[in-house]
């Protein structure tokens, strides 16, 4: 008879622990189902909430920002970060965290809207909507037709990185294609982006097909292509193609041209004895614009708001393009920059000069499913 | 009865986080998207690049557990007859690494053996070519067997420390030589040890996913980094479940090996 | 014997420890030496610096890493002790029927492959709507730390002798009273390397919480394993060198204080 009660009280001291460990760790974010309840829940707690959930790009912000925003809000920021695209999707989709805010690409915010996962803005209170070039809203519509639900970030190209000494040495010049990482003399010397679409997008540009085919030969042709270069890549990478770049391991890399400032920076600040350049593939390439969105189950909507109007603040969106070093879409920052760096078409290359470039458009699950599998037997061919 | 009553936190909570969960993997693994029974998930591991990312973990994992066991019985037989206990200097040593951070370890090789790393730099140092070392197969099991070989080290270690020194000695003066008294004496005794090392080892390394993302540039893929890649890329949660069903077939053979070999559960690692 | 043979055969064994404790240190001490170096290379020596441990102790993101780790690896091992003891007792005193049948079930985590069990994890919090979290960490650490304190105290359990405790129970002790004056002193140690076990696995643990942690909730494991990752980062060459050292103290601690040997 004691046993029990002794049973009964351990079980009841072990729970109260593990509620008093959550409620302690603070990260107690409501459910992110989808239900009406959890709306009703929502809408109550909205007005005390002092939290806000950020799910963004590694290195895709000046930390100081975070801070900054913080003191002035008094919101408490819950920062997360993801490499791809398609790593982001399953945890919004399946709402095992709710998140408030997050920075997905182009075609992303497109396969949410059209899955129903993202909820419209209310422009009300981002105020400094106003400091992003009309250019990059007109360019969000391809996405997003009305300009309700992503407000532009960050934009880019991809394109190559090659390391003027090692080339040299292999006596390759210097590639100006995607072909040109078909070289069988850069064997081992070529770091490929490690997600989907971006490896597809090179293949496919490679030969001459639009990057958003859905064209099943095509797509296989491409496939086989990407199997014939795999002997010769070094590694397939995301955020690590820059630091392995910087460190001389290899010769070409696929990057994001947002990257390139930094590392011009880095290299002439460790005096190294070779350049690194970046070159717009010939056949066209990918444009890309990330814009922050706010999911349908986020639990605290008005913190999102402020947290998009605040990087929306020329000073701020500054800040994080000098830490990022990612083009800005926000005309009110660029108009403080020097004008040697306005001039910088590889940090801004002009848009009309982009022809045979493309944005990514979402292709429907089923053939996102081909372009995975694909991908799948590229990787364990 | 009272006494039983002291497992009820026990059972409800591996019914909440053991048995519901693993009967959801089931569940999705036997499912299509819509709910409908399918074996497609399941025979989805016929299709070349499943089964060629399966085949690839079972070969590795195979190579690292032979080479394990390679290194460690004659580890193990030199840690006994040391005559030392558990608590000894030497066991100590060889023990250390084992509790340092799993992702660390796997760090250190990469440091190791990249283009630019530590080896390579030795080697031009010294005026030598350098070697393409990393994301080969060969640095994968590598990885595995710097990661699992205190797995296979421990379980032997400790059921050799059981055999009796008589019976060695015994066999001795019966005139054995050493070879004899390994293949009569040693081996026998040690089976149930080294059949729980050899599972310790080949399920880990088989189902490891951070070895091969780490140290194979993501340029080999195993049955772990399929699995993975279901559940956080592809958002394909039924045909990861099915991937992970066929899994754990080889686990539960190995459960059954454990079963068969190790009633007493001599050979515990730990 | 034969003595020159003997000391030869030593010689070859030393030989091959020493060979082997190469392949399981170089790797550590290589870091060790890294962390110290001045340029983010790992061939050229750029000077003694600590500036990898400034900013490994000034960053946010690990300090908060190391103290979800710790706080984590203790709760869990804490409750997977309570729990575990508790279940042990009760599966002694069972029939051998259903005792085999929870020792099954308690092998299964350890069995297992890691990722099987962090992604049913991960399914059944995404099905009970539970947002995945530092709950869910400490769930999941609980989950596959039980079996390891079953596991230890199981063994000290059929060594105690039930007649004392009966005898005990017969001299008018109630059954806790008995069971904390007779049993536990005797299951102690188990218990307590139990406790142990289920911690150094909390915290070498990346696999199961990188299926089962949510937004901005990291332990080491997974920041290591995101750092690694996006780049070089000399400050995880001087956490591994801080973790190195906490190791061996704790290890030196635990294996050479002095201890009542229990039989």
């Amino acid at each position: 008879m004691k046993k029990t009660t002794f049973t009964l009280i351990l079980a009841a001291g072990l729970s109260a622990l593990l509620l008093s460990a959550c409620g302690g760790s603070g990260s107690s974010a409501p459910s992110g189902n989808s239900g009406s309840t959890s709306q009703a829940d929502n809408s109550s707690t909205e007005n005390a909430s002092t939290e806000l959930y950020v799910y963004n790009w590694g290195e895709y912000i000046d930390e100081d920002v975070i801070t900054q925003f913080e003191e002035e809000t008094g919101i408490t920021v819950v920062y997360d970060m993801f490499e791809t695209n398609e790593e982001m999707y399953p945890i919004i989709e399946a709402g095992a965290v709710s998140y408030d805010v997050v920075c997905p690409s182009d075609y992303m915010i497109q396969k949410m809207i059209e899955n129903d996962l993202l909820a419209t803005i209310n422009f009300d209170n981002v105020p400094n909507i106003d400091q992003i070039d009309p250019a990059y809203m007109e360019m969000a519509t391809a996405f997003d037709p009305e300009n309700q639900y992503a407000v532009p970030y960050c934009w880019g190209t991809v394109g190559i990185l090659y390391n003027t000494k090692i080339l040299e040495e292999l006596g390759v010049e210097p590639p100006t294609t995607w072909a040109d990482l078909w070289d069988e003399r850069l064997s081992g010397e070529i770091l490929m982006q490690d997600s989907v679409r971006d490896a597809f997008m090179v293949a496919l540009k490679k030969d001459g097909y639009s990057m958003n085919s859905e064209n099943e030969e095509e797509l296989q042709i491409a496939k086989q292509d990407l199997i014939d270069q795999k002997p010769l890549v070094q590694a397939y990478v995301i955020d690590q193609v820059r630091d392995k770049m910087i460190g001389g391991e290899a010769a070409v890399g696929v990057i994001y041209s947002g990257e390139m400032l930094y590392i011009q920076e880095e290299v002439a600040e460790l005096g190294l004895d070779y350049e690194l350049e970046y070159v717009l593939p010939e056949e066209g390439t990918n444009l890309w614009l990330d814009c922050w969105v706010i999911p349908k189950n986020a639990a605290n909507k008005e913190n999102a708001e402020k947290w998009i109007d605040f990087l929306c603040r020329p000073e701020i969106a500054l800040a994080n393009f000098e830490y990022i070093t990612y083009p800005t879409p926000n005309a009110g920052a660029f108009a403080l920059l020097d004008e040697e760096l306005q001039n910088n078409k590889t940090v801004f290359p002009d848009i009309d000069s982009l022809q045979n470039s493309e944005v990514y458009s979402y292709l429907g699950d089923e053939v996102d499913a081909i372009y995975n599998d694909l991908w799948k037997e590229v990787k364990s061919n | 009865m009272s006494k039983k009553m002291l497992a009820a936190p026990y059972l409800l909570w591996m019914a909440g986080f053991i048995i519901i969960p693993l009967a959801l993997i089931v569940y999705y693994g036997l499912t299509d998207k819509s709910g409908m029974f399918t074996l497609a998930n399941v025979l989805s591991i016929a299709r070349p690049e499943h089964a060629k990312a399966l085949g690839l973990a079972l070969g590795l994992s195979f190579v690292s557990t032979v080479i394990c066991l390679l290194l460690a019985y004659p580890l193990a037989m030199m840690l006994r007859s040391r005559g030392v206990g558990r608590g000894s200097f030497i066991v100590f040593i060889f023990i250390l690494p084992m509790w340092m951070n799993f992702l660390l370890r796997t760090l250190a090789w990469q440091t190791l053996l990249e283009k630019s790393g530590v080896i390579n730099g030795i080697l031009s140092a010294l005026h030598l070519p350098t070697q393409n070392l990393i994301n080969t197969p060969g640095a994968i099991v590598l990885g595995m067997v710097y990661n699992f070989l205190p797995f296979m080290v421990l379980p032997i270690y400790n059921v050799l420390c059981k055999i009796d020194d008589n019976t060695i000695d015994a066999a001795q003066d019966l005139g054995a030589n050493f070879f004899q008294t390994l293949l009569r004496i040693w081996l026998p005794l040690s089976v149930p040890g080294i059949i729980s090392g050899i599972t310790m080892v080949f399920v880990p390394a088989l189902t490891t996913f951070v070895i091969s993302s780490l140290l194979g540039g993501s340029k080999i893929l195993l049955i772990g980094n399929v699995i993975e890649q279901e559940f956080t890329h592809g958002s394909n949660w039924n045909q990861g479940s099915g991937l992970s069903l066929v899994l754990m077939i080889f686990i539960l053979l190995s459960m059954a090996l454990i079963a068969k070999y190790d009633q007493n559960g001599e050979g515990s690692t730990f | 014997m034969n003595k020159a043979k003997q000391l030869f055969h030593r010689i070859e064994q030393d030989f091959y420890l020493v060979l082997i404790m190469i392949f399981l240190y170089a790797p550590i001490v290589t870091m060790i030496v890294l962390s110290f170096n001045a340029s983010k290379s790992r061939t050229q020596w750029g000077g003694f610096t600590l500036q990898w441990y400034a900013q490994m102790f000034a960053s946010r993101n690990i300090t908060a890493a190391l103290q979800n780790t710790l706080l984590i690896a203790f709760l869990s091992a804490l409750i997977a002790t309570v729990i575990g003891t508790a279940a042990s007792v009760a599966i002694n005193s069972m029939r051998p029927l259903p005792k085999s049948i929870l020792m099954g079930i308690t092998n299964i985590p350890m069995l297992n492959a890691d990722i099987v069990t962090g992604i049913s994890l991960m399914l059944a919090f995404i099905a009970f709507g539970i947002s995945l979290g530092f709950r869910t960490i400490l769930i999941a650490h609980i989950t596959f730390n039980i079996p390891y304190v079953i596991l230890s105290v199981m063994p000290k359990l059929k060594q105690t002798n039930r007649s004392t405790y009966e005898a005990a129970m017969d001299l008018g002790a109630t059954p806790v009273y008995a069971f904390f004056k007779v049993v536990f002193p005797d299951i102690l140690p188990g218990v307590l390397s139990g406790f142990l076990l289920a911690f150094t696995m909390s915290l070498d643990d990346f696999i199961i919480t990188h299926f089962t942690r949510g937004a901005g909730i990291n332990t080491l494991s997974t920041l290591i394993y995101s750092e690694v990752r996006r780049g070089i980062r000399p400050s995880m060459y001087a956490l591994s060198t801080v973790i190195f050292l906490v190791v061996l103290a704790l290890l030196i601690i635990s294996n050479f204080a002095p201890r009542k040997r229990t039989k």
